[in-house]
């Protein structure tokens, strides 16, 4: 399998920002054990990028790879169906076996 | 500031921006207010999307004015490619940095997930950020329904479009969104979106009407500032895009002018004082076989002797016939026309609505710069037509042609051979300066045809009912018919009877 890649888009420096790179961090932790590479994007300092990645709403977690591509947006408070959206069959993790 | 506004005798608090969309500055007083929002509502296929990017294109060729168009609903090479048609060519203003779009069109990766809160952030510092790079004035967004069908949370939208516009106001851009209506005359969009965002409304109508298909603009409210009440007629010009019908603002001057044209029969100059005033407009109307086209044909090739230029739409006869027809009264319709002084223009009524008549024929007289033009018949075209479309195009023809100092010969057919008037006529007598009836005459076994001139705005005319006679040369006009009355109502009797 690719290594799985993950770009965070955010728009500034804000709560909700903030609580979805939390909630990333967490996953990336908890379900992929470091595995994962994650990277933030904030499209107030990066809009090229946002244009041409398309960004319409913020936050938005794009697994760029393995493709195909796929979006979540959201302040990804629900780490299930994160990874539900993401392609990935909820792993038990240890707060949920 | 802009010079026109100072014709306003009262203060005028807001600002305007010209949109350079023909005809629309006029019914919205001087365009749309500066750094204001702007809403285009109007049903599916009501040329939202064609208003929007006229905007931006007017902005772009008539006030170097860079713009920004945001997309949600059509492909940015669907717009580039649909909006060629038009004569505006996207790409090279992208190139030339006065056009930059900002793709919000749905993805191609497919729905996007939800999970969680979230808002509109990336696509306003998207927006923010075309529109610095290309020193955007103008902003249109395409149309903001498609964002209200992907995204569910519609309280959210709401205040992340105010937030939108807000941000772009306070950048001094004027924003233009459209939005879909379900009905022609119900709420002003499905999601209430105007309360929100909007300080402006506009609203395009593509209505039934007498089983033709019209094309309306209103202004519905402009927040702060004056502006033409009503809807207005509107054409989609593959040459000009919109093209807007300012019916209010058509000033129907009567002929100023002291300058006698020929009407290309002398008696019949005589009978009008010397000739029709050179702005006047003239309705002809008779029975088939009166003579009208003849009337008509003898006026062109009365401008083509006195060195002007003579344009003719005929509506009813082709080309070859005419040209026929004129040589068999001894004009040469094809050396007239070899010269470049006279124009014939054919066209099926039919073929097109009233407003891309009107538009393609104002736009043949602005290239073609005739100093009379004859329309053959009015009739042909009133048939196809509701009423208030045709006394509009009426109007809107007659105020062109009097602008611009040209004479106009309009024909119309009565439909009972003897007597009677025209349905044209009826509608449109008041509009015209003159009026020349052409009636049959029976008498004694023969059919005779007699002639009057109604009504000569600004001059003395002759009264009398004349008999005229049709040749090998055209018209004669000859004697008062004094022993006969009865005349126009086409119930004659004879004096000694």
């Amino acid at each position: 399998m690719d290594a799985l890649h993950l770009t965070l888009y955010v728009a500034g420096d804000t709560p909700r920002s903030r609580q979805a790179m939390a909630n990333l961090e967490r996953i990336c932790v908890e379900h992929f054990g470091g595995r994962a590479k994650c990277a933030t994007v904030d499209v107030l300092l990066d809009p090229e990028v946002a244009d041409t990645e398309r960004i319409l709403t913020t936050p938005t977690l794009i697994r760029e790879s393995p493709t195909p591509r796929r979006r979540v947006t959201g302040d990804l408070s629900d780490a299930q169906r994160v990874l539900a959206a993401l392609g990935f069959s909820p792993y038990p993790s240890p707060q949920n076996p | 500031m802009n010079p026109s506004a100072s014709q306003n005798i009262r203060p005028e608090t807001v600002a305007k921006v010209r949109t350079g969309i023909p005809g629309f500055d006029s019914i919205s007083e001087g365009g749309l207010p500066r750094a204001r929002a702007t809403l285009i509502a109007g049903t599916a296929g009501s040329a939202k999307t064609v208003f929007a990017v006229h905007y931006l294109a007017a902005g772009i060729t008539q006030a170097d004015e860079p713009g920004v168009f945001v997309t949600f609903e059509d492909s940015v090479a669907d717009v580039r490619k649909n909006m060629l048609g038009f004569g505006w060519d996207i790409a090279r203003w992208e190139k030339e940095g006065k056009w930059a779009f900002v793709d919000a069109a749905p993805d191609a990766e497919g729905p996007i997930a939800i999970v969680g809160d979230y808002d509109l952030g990336g696509l306003l510092a998207r927006i923010e950020h075309a529109v610095k790079k290309i020193g955007a004035k103008r902003v249109s967004l395409d149309s903001l329904n498609a964002l209200f069908v992907q995204f569910k949370d519609h309280a959210m939208l709401r205040a992340e479009l105010f937030r939108i516009t807000s941000t772009l106001k306070r950048m001094g851009v004027t924003v233009v969104f459209t939005g879909e209506r379900i009905d022609e005359y119900g709420d002003v969009t499905r999601h209430g979106i105007e309360e929100f965002v909007a300080d402006n409304v506009v609203i395009l109508r593509n209505s039934l009407e007498e089983e033709r298909r019209r094309r309306t603009v209103e202004i519905l409210k402009m927040r702060g500032t004056t502006h033409q009440r009503g809807e207005f007629p509107f054409t989609l010009s593959s040459r000009e895009g919109i093209i807007v019908i300012p019916l209010s603002q058509i000033q129907l001057t009567q002929s100023s002018s002291t300058v006698r044209i020929t009407s290309g029969v002398k008696e019949l100059d005589r009978m009008c004082g010397g000739g029709f005033f050179r702005d006047s407009v003239i309705l002809a109307s008779g029975a088939s076989g009166t003579g009208k086209t003849l009337l008509v044909t003898q006026f062109m090739s009365g401008g083509f002797k006195a060195k002007e230029r003579s344009l003719l739409f005929a509506f009813e006869e082709s080309k070859d016939q005419l040209f026929r027809n004129a040589a068999a009264w001894g004009m040469d319709f094809a050396g007239m026309e070899q010269k470049e002084r006279l124009m014939v223009v054919n066209r099926y009524p039919h073929a097109m609505a009233m407003e891309d008549h009107l538009v393609e024929m104002q736009q043949i007289i602005d290239d073609f710069k005739p100093n009379r033009v004859a329309v053959d018949s009015l009739s042909a075209l009133e048939r196809v037509s509701s009423l208030r479309g045709f006394r509009e195009f009426v109007i809107s023809l007659t105020s062109t042609l009097k602008q611009k100092e040209t004479a106009g010969l309009f024909t119309s057919t009565s439909p009972s051979l003897l007597g009677g008037t025209s349905v044209t006529e009826k509608h449109i007598s008041t509009l015209t300066d003159s009026i020349i009836l052409l009636r049959y005459v029976e008498s004694f076994g023969t059919m005779r045809r007699a002639l009057v001139v109604l009504k000569m705005r600004g001059s003395q005319h002759d009264d009398a009912i004349r008999e005229y006679t049709i040749d090998g040369k055209g018209m004669h006009i000859g004697d008062r018919l004094s022993a006969i009355t009865g005349v126009l109502s086409g119930h004659t009797t004879f004096e000694g009877e």
